[in-house]
């Protein structure tokens, strides 16, 4: 068993023999946090058929894997992964902990947490290194800031953990970029007896049924995103902006209020609760541009706002506004783009 | 088969249409100009309860919030809709409390409640959307949990059936009670009020509603089912250190308003000129085509 303590850890997902994105980016993230503080960076990782799985992981520049395997791992459930996680959290003692902000994440790291007495912090859109003076005075140095958008995305709070470690944090998939460090890189691997982490209780949970589909979806990889907004005012009007993607070989965004209004489905959902892009060309329809959203496409290259609003706040951080009714400048922008394209 | 059902609810302001009469001129958010609500995934937990309530006739729903004595109105909206019973959880003591101080004073109001067979909430509040209050719950309790719940299909021989909506499809878990469960947005709406029952209910009120008002507290008195109850720090044995912001190992180190650095956009006026202009500009840049 390793014999230094107080590194940085990174739970990684694993699904169909491949780490997933938020992990790797995530390791990606540890990486440069770990460097600043001068410590390790470790991963831990609990499933079946894991042969070979550090080769994925390597490359990040993790410098120790922790290995469970177990046929009963895989599916994910709770109790089990949770008990690996906190004793080996009491073992090894991390001053810092990520995980993805997944169904997976979101289910594992408030119950370790709750368990170790830590703090958690949820969805972070940025995670730096620095020092916290508290109200009274007392000084602590090299804390984890978490960085999280706060109150429905229209604040942005600062979060640390004085006193309790790990320092635990969420990221969604696609917030922080993913690196490779170096693809030569070889840590240790540590494998670990899932007898001694976990107890016959932790497996009352049975998977009965899995129907897991790859999305059809691709936000995150689409060059093109036609976003809209609570102001295309009905599900038909969405209709004309698949029109506009399909022509332009993107993909249909949706505000969270267009998807709570039931205009589009989840997996569609930018911004800071839905899914992080950075495409080339994002065009804004009727969307008004709560921070919340706005944090989930801030960094497109180009965007173009179609608004009726001339104030809307999404304007301010686009790059072309064009005032008037999405379903009149929809159909032009189609029209032209066909007559002009070839 | 009856069941004892504690519904997990938040009173919350409605972060989801911010608008600008929210906003003061400072630029921060105004949240006494927010509307308070039924947090709406609670909704969907409360919904399920009823369901399993229906199934199962002499099955019991509590419902259980912490906030200050406002927050009895989601308890008056939930026995509208059809819940047996509410309790607010109230005490200075647990102002500041981040979320593993909260899921410890909402554990220790469920072992006061005593019996319970599920304990179901929302996956998350929108004033905080961290999905972490009922996971850790379950925790303090030494309970199983099912997480991004759709469905509670069913509860037989001691164990529930359970459909979960998560990123990619759907799973189907079977666990044993008692278990917590976080329900999704995803699941079946809450059914609306009743008019028998705020008939029956209208009158609900909480210790600090009733305050010095005599009449009220006679009135309700002689009909005990009005009665909203309301504990605090002692009636639950909370052990202090472990409630508000003592409690709480999460620090807020400072809070900012989003300010994005402006663009100079540029206007382009909706005519077909201008709007072929700007598609060829893309096409020329590679943008598109």
């Amino acid at each position: 068993m390793a014999t230094d303590k107080n590194n940085l850890i990174v739970y990684c997902e694993y699904e169909d023999g491949k780490v997933a994105d938020v992990s790797l980016e995530l390791l990606t993230k540890g990486r440069a946090l770990a460097d600043k503080l001068g410590i390790k960076l470790e991963a831990v990782v609990a499933g079946d058929n894991l042969k070979d799985i550090e080769k994925q992981i390597f490359p990040y520049g993790v410098d120790r894997i922790y290995k469970v395997e177990d046929s009963r791992l895989y599916p994910y459930t709770s109790l089990p992964h949770s008990s690996i996680l906190i004793n080996l959290f009491k073992e090894i003692e991390p001053r810092i902990a990520f995980m993805g902000a997944t169904s997976i994440g979101r289910d594992l790291g408030p119950r370790v947490s709750s368990a170790l007495h830590s703090g958690l912090t949820a969805d972070c859109t940025s995670l730096e290194i620095g020092d916290h003076k508290d109200a009274k005075g007392n000084e602590y140095k090299d804390l984890l800031l978490q960085i999280r958008p706060a109150f429905g995305g229209n604040i942005v709070a600062t979060i640390v953990n004085p006193e309790h470690r790990p320092q635990m944090a969420t990221v969604r998939e696609g917030v922080m970029k993913k690196e490779v460090k170096d693809s030569n890189y070889v840590g240790e691997v540590v494998d670990l007896d899932v007898s001694k982490y976990t107890n016959k209780e932790d497996f009352v949970v049975e998977v009965i049924d899995r129907n897991i589909e790859k999305s059809k979806v691709n936000l995150k990889g689409s060059p093109i995103i036609v976003a809209g907004g609570y102001g295309m005012g009905s599900k038909e009007n969405f209709g004309m902006l698949e029109q506009l993607a399909d022509v332009l070989g993107g993909e249909v965004g949706a505000t969270r209020a267009a998807v709570d209004a039931g205009w589009a489905d989840h997996d569609r959902q930018i911004g800071q609760t839905g899914v992080t892009v950075r495409p080339k060309l994002y065009i804004a329809c009727g969307v008004s541009g709560q921070i919340q959203h706005i944090a989930g496409m801030q960094d497109s290259s180009i965007i173009i706002s179609i608004n009726t609003d001339p104030n809307a706040p999404i304007n301010s951080i686009a790059d072309y506004v064009i005032t008037g009714k999405v379903e009149d400048v929809v159909p032009k922008l189609i029209k032209y783009y066909k007559k002009n394209s070839k | 088969m009856s069941l004892n059902i504690i519904v997990l609810a938040k009173q919350v302001p409605d972060t989801r249409n911010v608008g600008k009469d929210a906003m003061k001129e400072d630029g921060t958010i105004n949240r006494a100009a927010l509307p308070a609500i039924f947090n709406p995934e609670d909704l969907n937990a409360l919904e399920q309860a009823l369901k399993l309530k229906d199934m199962y006739p002499g099955t019991k729903v509590t419902l259980l919030t912490m906030g200050p004595g406002r927050a009895a109105e989601i308890i008056r909206e939930g026995l509208y809709r059809g819940a047996d019973d509410g309790i607010v959880l109230s005490d200075r003591a647990f102002a500041g409390a981040d979320t593993l101080a909260t899921s410890y004073a909402l554990s220790m109001a469920c072992r006061k409640i005593g019996k319970y067979d599920l304990i179901i909430g929302g996956r998350q509040a929108i004033d905080g959307d961290t999905a972490q209050v009922g996971p850790q719950i379950a925790e303090k309790l030494g309970l199983p949990q099912v997480t991004y719940a759709e469905d509670i299909i069913s509860v037989e021989d001691g164990k529930a059936l359970i459909k979960r909506r998560i990123e990619s499809g759907v799973e189907t878990v079977k666990a044993p009670l008692p278990l917590v469960v976080t329900v999704n947005g995803s699941a079946d709406e809450c059914r609306p009020r009743n008019a028998r029952n705020v008939q029956k209910y209208k009158y609900a009120a909480s210790p600090s509603e009733i305050g010095t008002d005599e009449e009220k507290k006679a009135f309700i008195e002689k009909r005990p089912y009005l009665a909203i109850g309301e504990w605090n720090t002692q009636t639950v044995e909370a052990d202090l250190s472990q409630c508000g912001l003592a409690g709480s190992p999460t620090k807020v180190k400072g809070i900012e308003n989003v300010v994005f650095t402006a663009k100079d956009a540029r206007r382009v006026e909706n005519n077909d000129e201008e709007l072929e202009d700007l598609i060829k500009e893309l096409i020329a840049n590679h943008t598109i085509g």
